[in-house]
């Protein structure tokens, strides 16, 4: 059992994909003879009914995309295929088959003969999914040694599959512990678990969503390649209409527990019927520029509008706001190990634009941001504003908020939003208890937010609701630059589009300035003037958005772009190039 | 792993030196003169004879100052001689020397029954299918930690001693007079250990890893014995040290209530005398016996735990590699 030996009916994925294609024109999905069918799911957790009767075909070899936001219930359906749904979660009716064998009702023993034989699991995060105190050999050897193979087998096994996964030094990575391995590896590791019996089905719930971009790529297309040899079909729940787009035969859109719209992936993300699909796409950065997306793509226009000005030759440059010379900032690791989290790196920022940081994770950005924000110390190098250097102190304070990543943590859980709203205000002691209520009602409905939810609490809102109370917070104190550290990556891509227009427009109104963070670059195309690109602490290459996406003079900006999802759609929508 | 030796040892004897300092300055610069109580207790409330108090203050070295006496007695401390008993002249050593077997088999079969009885409650909740056998276990170690130990005591005696005649009610002699002390040391320990463990157990069954053991076809048993005890059993053994520790406070109760010769006994009977050599060796060993268990637990995590050998700052060295 070999995963390189193996070439079943569907042979390499390239050469099969013309075959498919036609199938797909066909547009009916295949009854009899497929592998997966699912009809009329519904699942609940206690008396909440969260998937409304799904139906869903994969037939044999192919890639079938699961696409929905949070809530959406796709990440539930996949559970309850394998029938691992969380406590309380069940399936209260409809059928699930694979090849001619029933799914539901299965007792344990009948699960364990499916479980791993049949159907695979890649899980979401590679950081929790490995056990941490055991080697990552004797877990890949575990999903043998479970299905009978005798140990000392398994573990050569073992070995060879995450040779054949990647990984460097097999061997030795085999008596490793997974807190050894980086996230890249780790979710190598958990392809090579889900592939080691060569399953018919491999469900990959969002396998990549935790990972880096250029990490992204190459286990999807690990993924795909594996899933190719072995003529695995593969379930691919994603957000990401992007990965979907690339990675998939046929896209299956699940809106509130209820599939809304599925067909052949070129056509869904090409041309979609469904009104909530058309949202879904518009809202994906990068991809309005297909033609086929016929929806006013509106958070592009409203910031390429303020975003032109800077860049065009006729308006005269605005004096600089933000200043970085030389910022290097280290981290004592041992007592003679450091690490050089930002080396050396400068940039200007012009007064009403956007400057946008990407990188990839370790790449010293937040630290970047950090330092800009007065929040920790340079090493060395010196940040200023207007021309004065940046401390720790009130002032700058003042003139800089941040609009942290993650709206899910960086709102104190006991406050209501009008606490966290006035917060900075009480902290710089501006106005009155009356005047800072109203200046509270004054930023919800900047943000876009009902004055009701001024008496709520950060858990009772939506991500969109909550970022866009750190957005209010952050301007409380009309601050002239904005630290924006991902400020979109927790959310749903509607939402992301959503909060984004509401940025580009507060910009434009107030002259703010921004620093953006982040490692998306479609998005960054869309709201940045300038763009830097950092890598191991430094910043290799600095630009207008423009030319350093469409002409990237360094390899590694070169590499990250090639990287972005959904070029499928952007370049060719019919292409199909999975591995 | 050298270092993670090196740096555990050192703050054992840390702790040690830390115990010894902070329970000579309590017990030496208390205002109270040792050898006025010395000499009340002896001549019960006759005149002191000031030359029999300073015959005394110099034997015990009490003329000196504070840092010469702690000088000398840390001196003396580190060559194992822990003085001489006030209220009976004994050897501070001997004394403890023999009590400390009694109260160590004590200790030793309350654990061991406290380790069986908590483990088996926690590991068969969490592996029973049966909800209502689940929650009946898990109601367990509450009960067991709200009870105190000396109630529980006596009810044994009440029920085992003076109503059933199964095992004696006192005394050190046998077996059997180490069963029921033994056992209602052993009540609030494994309460603690039943408490802690299915804490973890319960954390460990709903970790992503969990599912991918059951995605890879694993059974509910090898899930359990593979993945879920290991991890769930980190915090256990974290706090195993402390608890052991706890024992030895256990047994001054026990001891008192089944009237057994021992540390416990020891040391009711030094401090309420105000016995003070004796209360400083016994502090020092029981803070020797803690430093010991707790570098025992300490020395044994990362064989349970690979990430403890990871230095503070992990993640960034991690990377790398295949990316």
């Amino acid at each position: 059992m070999t995963l390189t030996r193996t070439v079943t009916a569907r042979t390499r994925a390239g050469t099969a994909a013309p075959d498919r294609a036609t199938e797909d024109a066909a547009g009916e999905p295949a009854a009899p003879g497929g592998l997966l069918r699912v009809r009329g799911l519904r699942v609940a957790y206690g008396d909440r009914e969260v998937v409304h009767g799904v139906d869903l075909d994969v037939r044999p070899g192919e890639v079938v995309a699961l696409v929905g936001e949070s809530g959406s219930g796709k990440s539930t359906t996949a559970h309850a295929l394998i029938g691992l749904l969380p406590d309380g979660g069940r399936v209260t009716s409809g059928e699930v088959a694979l090849g001619v064998e029933p799914l539901t009702g299965l007792l344990p023993d009948a699960w364990r003969r499916v479980r791993g034989v049949r159907v695979g699991l890649v899980p979401q995060d590679p950081g929790t999914a490995l056990d941490p105190v055991m080697r990552v050999g004797d877990q890949v050897a575990e999903a043998l040694v479970v299905h009978g193979t005798p140990r000392r087998a398994a573990r050569e096994r073992a070995v060879e599959i995450l040779r054949e996964v990647g990984l460097d030094h097999p061997g030795e990575r085999a008596r490793q512990y997974p807190h050894q391995l980086s996230g890249g590896m780790r979710q190598r590791v958990l392809v090579g678990i889900a592939m080691a019996c060569e399953p018919e089905l491999v469900i990959a719930d969002e396998p990549t969503s935790a990972l880096d971009v250029t990490v992204q790529r190459r286990v999807l297309d690990l993924l795909a390649d594996l899933a190719g040899r072995a003529g695995t079909a593969v379930l691919l729940i994603t957000h990401d209409l992007a990965v979907a787009a690339d990675r998939a035969d046929r896209v299956v859109v699940l809106k509130d527990g209820v599939v809304v719209e599925e067909g052949p992936a070129g056509r869904v993300l090409g041309a979609p019927e469904h009104p909530y699909t058309r949202e879904l796409v518009a809202a994906v950065p990068g991809t309005n520029t297909v033609p086929s997306a016929a929806v006013p793509a509106g958070p592009a226009a409203t910031t390429s509008e303020p975003a032109a000005p800077s860049t065009a030759l006729n308006v005269p440059p605005q004096p600089v706001l933000l200043a970085a010379h030389a910022l290097v900032k280290e981290f004592r690791l041992g007592r003679r190990e450091r690490l050089r989290a930002v080396d050396d790196v400068s940039f200007t920022v012009p007064r009403g634009s956007t400057f946008a940081l990407v990188g990839e994770s370790g790449s010293g950005k937040s630290t970047t941001a950090r330092l800009v924000l007065g929040l920790d110390r340079p090493s060395a190098g010196v940040v200023e504003l207007d021309g004065a250097p940046v401390g720790g102190d009130l002032a700058t304070r003042r003139r800089t908020q941040l609009v942290h990543q993650d709206p899910y943590s960086s709102l104190d859980p006991r406050f209501t939003v009008a606490a966290v709203v006035e917060e900075p205000l009480r902290a710089h002691r501006v106005g009155t208890r009356a005047e800072r209520a109203d200046r509270v009602a004054q930023l919800l409905e900047q943000v876009h937010l009902s004055p009701d939810l001024a008496r709520r609490r950060p858990a009772e809102l939506s991500g969109g609701q909550r970022q866009r109370v750190a957005i209010a917070r952050a301007l409380a104190l009309d601050p002239e630059l904005l630290v924006l550290d991902e400020p979109t990556s927790a959310l749903d891509v509607s939402v992301q589009a959503r909060v984004l227009a509401l940025l580009a427009r507060l910009r434009a109104e107030r002259g703010l300035t921004y620093l953006f963070i982040s490692h998306d670059l479609a998005v960054v195309r869309q709201v940045a003037d300038h763009v830097g690109v950092m890598r191991n602490g430094q910043l290799v290459e600095t630009g207008p958005v423009g030319s350093v996406f469409d002409h990237p003079a360094h390899p590694y900006t070169a590499e990250l772009l090639a990287a972005i999802p959904g070029a499928r759609t952007r370049r060719h929508p019919d292409r199909k190039d999975l591995t | 792993m050298v270092t993670y030796v090196l740096r555990r040892l050192a703050g054992a004897a840390a702790v040690l030196w830390a115990a010894f300092t902070v329970s000579f300055l309590i017990l030496y610069l208390l205002p109270s003169d040792p050898v006025a109580i010395m000499l009340d207790q002896g001549a019960g409330g006759e005149r002191v004879d000031p030359a029999r108090a300073a015959e005394l203050r110099e034997r015990y070295g009490f003329d000196q100052g504070p840092v010469r006496q702690y000088v000398t007695l840390l001196g003396r401390t580190l060559t194992g001689d822990l003085g001489t008993s006030i209220s009976s002249g004994a050897p501070v050593t001997g004394l403890i020397a023999d009590a400390f077997p009694e109260t160590a088999k004590l200790a030793g079969l309350a654990l061991l029954l406290a380790l069986a009885a908590g483990v088996g409650i926690a590991t068969l909740a969490y592996w029973t299918r049966a909800a209502w056998l689940r929650d009946l276990l898990l109601a367990l170690p509450p009960l067991g930690v709200a009870v105190p130990g000396f109630w529980v005591g006596l009810v044994l005696l009440h029920l085992f001693s003076f109503t059933w005649f199964l095992f004696p009610a006192v005394g050190n002699e046998g077996f059997a007079s180490l069963v029921l002390p033994a056992v209602t040391l052993a009540i609030g320990l494994a309460a603690v250990i039943a408490q802690v463990l299915s804490q973890g157990l319960r954390e460990a069954w709903r970790a992503p890893y969990v599912e991918t053991a059951f995605a890879k076809g694993s059974s509910r048993a090898r899930v359990l014995g593979a993945h879920v005890l290991r991890n769930g059993s980190l915090p256990t053994v974290a706090v195993l040290g402390v608890l052991v520790g706890n024992l030895l406070g256990g047994t001054v109760v026990v001891e008192t209530v089944f009237s057994r010769q021992g540390f416990g006994r020891l040391v009711e009977n030094a401090v309420t005398t105000q016995d003070i050599p004796v209360v400083q060796g016994l502090v020092v060993v029981a803070a020797a016996v803690f430093v010991l268990t707790s570098l025992l637990v300490d020395l044994a995590h990362p064989l349970l735990d690979p990430r403890v050998l990871r230095g503070g700052h992990g993640g960034s060295g991690t990377g790398g590699g295949a990316r």
